[in-house]
């Protein structure tokens, strides 16, 4: 045949994946792209922290309280330490705190989210697949988790927890406790697409095919149509992951998340918001633009997932 | 309306689709070119991917981005219309050319009353006053067959049957008395015994009010029963066009021959249904020359490098080289 | 195998009844009674070792909930279906069922929901032959999944590919092949054509006939098709309204309908042979599923319709449910 469009070699996996539609999409949406590169660069730094920071702003040993209050980018008056990003009262260094806070930050977020994913997807799954009174009391649950503010939610679960941990555990406990309390308050959301996208599923000849040759609930669900729902819990996902890093920087704003011996971004805030008027405006700004940052991109390349991901607006 | 004219109601010439992706131009029309005369009822047919729905909303200009009318012109009663600037398009799509689809349930909408749907649309194109339309409406309905016109006519969608949608549909068709009508696939949703009243209606129409018809379907026994001539189409192209009885006893193209072998009929034994080898190419890979070449059992050299025109055949034009009496190695016919 | 077999496959006043009533709180509000629908009402038939029966009828019939009672993916409300001696729902026969399984496939209408998007098509074939644990190596099952796409037509590296990647034809094939997998000997097909365009439903109807042919298959033939089924099946069965109202060998129901629904079905079709011919015109719908009339569900349809027509639902008697025929009010051919 003498057809024009069949490439005389074919193109290996890379350049197959290069030319795909969604690798196309992403290329064509520059504020994608910009943004998915911003929040890899946040994701590596925050990792690489050990490896980047200049100090380590939690080793008593090699703080200086002569170091205190110092301006970004000008040398300490008394030291004459310069500090990128100023120091705070304590005289430790913002960019560094910054650097280990989101990573406390991203690892709350990240470990609720798949605690949530998990539970959620679970409950989804069993309750359109299964159907009836099973399905009526998990959705029903969850419409009363959803009628309530995310952030109630997660306070009541940390009050409690902390009513059950004994004093001398809770702040090595408080990050367990903080992953449990976010995860719980978002699982609803995953719930109700994963059971709409099984009912959908469920009905589909493909599963009654499976079904045909004797397999049983559980291997349908997990081989057959998991699979098939998870486009939509992706997305969800990776909105959820900007919105947990969000709710974590509240609870700790509020007092009620991560102490200031492991700060996360919202510890910061809250040691930052002190110094507002006082003139020391780094020690607030810098933090807050990280968070702002993060959660943005991440939001911006959800939002791109969700788009790219929609067979209805291709 | 004047009967009396002999030129086609509609001629479309060398008419060509394209649809714009970032993989290249595809050719979803490729210069196609047919007339339809008064009061006749010109069947499109063919298999998923050949078209037949493309050619529809192109003659109604209703070829959404990124797909464009490339080339070719469309006329309605001698004047060009695929050039008319969207508004005045819109008109000639309510007024002169009505549009009968397959879901009726589209084609209604389920908030609105049968008699409101009716009578606003027959207010827009005439200059009927309320009662004139609700009177002109009843009568409609009563001549597309629904019971009781008078008392159904305030119905909802739904509480019709879908036999009787579809009749409300050609009724709101009708309602601006057009002198084309574009049934899409108007008889795939229904079932069996419907499909026949229905077929009946269009046929019986036609015939009392001298409306000409294009009847695009993939059903060849629904055009065997309603058209006057058929166009078989492959690949965005116009394969075989003529008479039905001649179409469809006689194909002459070896797709058209195929196509007819491989139907199974309620009569005559078929101990083996025809083959054709293969499926319909996609747009992206339409093959140089003839489109049909690869799946051709009497392909030779010239099938490769050139597309064949519309030649006369006695009573049809065909559109393959073996029919080309110029050709040496070709058959004549 | 002795002169005259026991049938494979018995179906015995098979009834199903679905509850389509609103949730708990509309009922108590709008104070409406429970709603039921009697999807198949008191079907029976048989099917002989390597023969094709078909059941074939209108939307709403039921043939497609009989199919699915037979093959075991819905439970009946009441009556019986014994495949090979063992009853497909009778829960004291739960492991020699589990060993029918095997023997027993389905394919289904729509190929593009068939197959699992996710999944490459050397797993979906593979699936039922690791789910019997018919063959234990992993190059022996690829080797079969090799053979089983040569077997319909594909080539064995298409086992690498993923469904979209195939046009509907070939889709329809890989089902084809994934119900071969465990070596099954009854194959129920719900419709497996009528999602394709008519050159491809002719390869896959060949290829089904072939493969009965090699393979001694044994079908269920779900249709609305009549001519399709007239191609494919050595005995039909006509329903109407979740009833089986005639059942007849191939050729006679054709020739010689008793039932006055299938000589109005036959008469409805749109049929190629019938160019320019005018037929006799079909009376009304199909009735509401939920409200059907009483007595005979088609009295109200009927041309020979009397008394106890509308009284009494008239028993199957020699193949035929009809209280005309058995009165000899009409002649039987």
């Amino acid at each position: 045949m003498t057809v024009a469009s069949t490439p005389p070699n074919p193109p290996g996996r890379l350049a197959r994946i290069w030319d795909s539609d969604i690798a196309w999409s992403f290329r064509s949406s520059p504020v994608t792209v910009v943004a998915t590169v911003l929040a890899l660069l946040l994701v590596a730094a925050a990792v690489a922290a050990p490896l980047i920071a200049p100090y380590d702003p939690f080793d008593p040993a090699s703080l200086d309280l002569s170091d205190g209050f110092s301006r970004p980018m000008v040398p300490n008056e008394i030291t004459g330490k310069v500090f990128w990003l100023g120091s705070d009262s304590q005289g430790r260094d913002i960019f560094s705190a910054i650097l280990y806070g989101s990573r406390v930050s991203l690892l709350v977020g990240a470990a609720s989210v798949l605690f949530s994913l998990v539970i959620g997807v679970g409950l989804g799954l069993v309750a359109g697949y299964v159907g009836g009174r099973t399905e009526a009391l998990i959705m029903r649950v969850a419409d009363v988790q959803l009628s309530f503010p995310a952030i109630l939610v997660a306070l009541l679960v940390f009050g409690v927890a902390r009513g059950l941990i004994p004093p001398a555990q809770q702040e090595q406990m408080t990050l367990l406790v903080l992953v449990v309390a976010i995860g719980l308050s978002n699982w609803a959301q995953y719930a109700r697409t994963v059971r709409g996208s099984t009912l959908v599923e469920k009905n589909k000849v493909y599963v009654d095919a499976a079904r045909l040759i004797g397999l049983r609930a559980w291997p349908v669900m997990l081989k057959h149509v998991l699979p098939n729902v998870a486009g939509p819990v992706l997305v969800i996902a990776t909105i959820n992951l900007a919105l947990a890093v969000i709710e974590e920087a509240t609870l700790s704003f509020l007092g009620v998340g991560m102490p200031p011996t492991q700060p996360s971004l919202g510890t910061l805030i809250r040691f930052g918001q002190q110094y507002l008027f006082s003139g020391e405006w780094w020690i607030l700004l810098f933090p807050s633009l990280v968070l702002v940052l993060l959660a943005l991109s991440i939001n911006l390349f959800g939002d791109w997932l969700r788009d790219a991901l929609n067979p209805k607006l291709r | 309306m004047p009967h009396e004219d002999t030129a086609p109601i509609l001629s479309v010439r060398d008419l060509t689709v394209e649809f714009v992706t970032r993989r290249g131009t595809l050719r979803a029309l490729d210069r196609i070119s047919f007339d339809v005369a008064r009061g006749e009822v010109l069947g499109v047919v063919g298999e998923s991917g050949a078209g037949k729905s493309v050619t529809g909303s192109a003659i109604i200009g209703l070829i959404d981005p990124p797909g464009r009318i490339a080339g070719g012109e469309v006329r309605l009663a001698g004047e060009r219309i695929d050039n008319l600037p969207p508004e005045a398009m819109r008109k000639v799509r309510g007024k002169r050319i009505g549009m009968i689809f397959q879901d009726p349930l589209t084609s209604l909408n389920p908030l609105y009353r049968i008699s409101e749907q009716l009578i606003e649309t027959i207010r827009v194109h005439t200059d009927l006053d309320a009662a004139q339309a609700r009177a002109r409406a009843i009568a409609l309905l009563d001549e597309v067959g629904i019971p009781a016109p008078e008392k159904r006519i305030d119905s909802y969608p739904h509480e019709f049957s879908g036999g009787m949608r579809q009749r409300v549909v050609i009724a709101l068709a009708l309602c601006a008395e057009p002198e084309f009508i574009i049934a899409d696939e108007p008889t795939t949703a229904l079932d069996v015994s419907v499909q026949a009243q229905i077929i009946a209606l269009i046929k019986s129409l036609c015939r009392e009010r001298g409306t000409s018809v294009m009847l695009v379907t993939h059903d060849m026994g629904v055009i065997a029963e309603t058209a006057d001539r058929v166009a078989v189409m492959y690949a965005g192209r116009i394969a075989e066009i003529g008479p039905v009885r001649d179409v469809v006893k006689e194909p002459l193209h070896p797709y058209a021959k195929g196509l007819m072998g491989a139907i199974p009929s309620l009569e005559g034994e078929t101990p083996r249904l025809v083959q054709i080898p293969g499926s319909m190419p996609r747009l992206s890979a339409i093959p140089q020359g003839c489109a049909f070449n690869p799946r051709c059992s009497q392909v030779y050299a010239r099938c490769h490098v050139e597309r064949p025109e519309l030649i006369a055949v006695g009573s049809r034009k065909v559109a393959c080289h073996l029919y080309d009496t110029r050709s040496k190695s070709g058959v004549a016919a | 195998m002795t002169a005259d077999p026991a049938p494979l496959v018995e179906v015995h006043d098979l009834k199903r009844v679905f509850d389509v009533s609103k949730p708990w709180l509309n009922r108590v509000i709008e104070r409406a009674p429970r709603q039921f629908l009697k999807a198949v009402d008191g079907v029976s038939f048989e099917i002989r070792k390597g023969e094709t029966f078909a059941l074939v009828g209108e939307s709403g019939s039921g043939k497609s909930t009989v199919a699915r009672m037979v093959v075991g993916l819905l439970p009946p409300s009441a009556g019986t279906v014994t495949i090979d001696g063992v009853s497909m729902h009778d829960a004291a026969a739960a492991d020699d069922r589990q060993r029918l399984r095997r023997r027993i496939q389905m394919i289904f209408q729509d190929p593009y929901a068939s197959l699992n998007p996710r999944w490459r098509v050397g797993r979906i074939i593979a699936e039922p032959i690791r789910a019997f644990s018919l063959i234990e190596s992993e190059a022996a099952i690829a080797e079969r999944v090799g053979e089983l796409l040569t077997l319909v037509g594909l080539h064995p590296d298409d086992r690498t590919k993923f469904p979209h990647e195939f046009s509907g034809g070939q889709r329809q094939r890989i089902a084809i092949a994934r119900a071969l997998a465990s070596d099954a000997e009854f194959i129920v097909c719900d419709e497996p054509t009528s999602a394709l365009d008519v050159s491809v439903q002719a390869q896959i109807l060949n290829l089904m006939r072939d493969l009965q042919e090699r393979l001694g298959l044994t079908y269920l033939f779900i249709s609305h098709n009549l001519a399709v089924v007239r191609h494919m099946a050595s005995r039909i069965g006509v329903m109407y309204l979740g009833r089986l109202v005639e059942v007849s060998d191939g050729k006679s129901l054709f020739s010689a309908p008793r039932h006055p629904y299938t000589r109005m079905l036959l008469d409805a079709v749109p049929d190629v042979a019938m160019v320019g011919k005018v037929r006799q015109s079909v009376k009304g719908e199909i009735p509401n599923p939920l409200a059907p009339p009483s007595g005979c569900t088609f009295h109200p349809r009927c041309p020979l319709v009397f008394d106890r027509c509308r009284s009494e639902n008239p028993p199957v008697i020699d193949g035929v449910a009809c209280h005309a025929v058995q009165a000899g009010r009409v002649a039987a051919a």
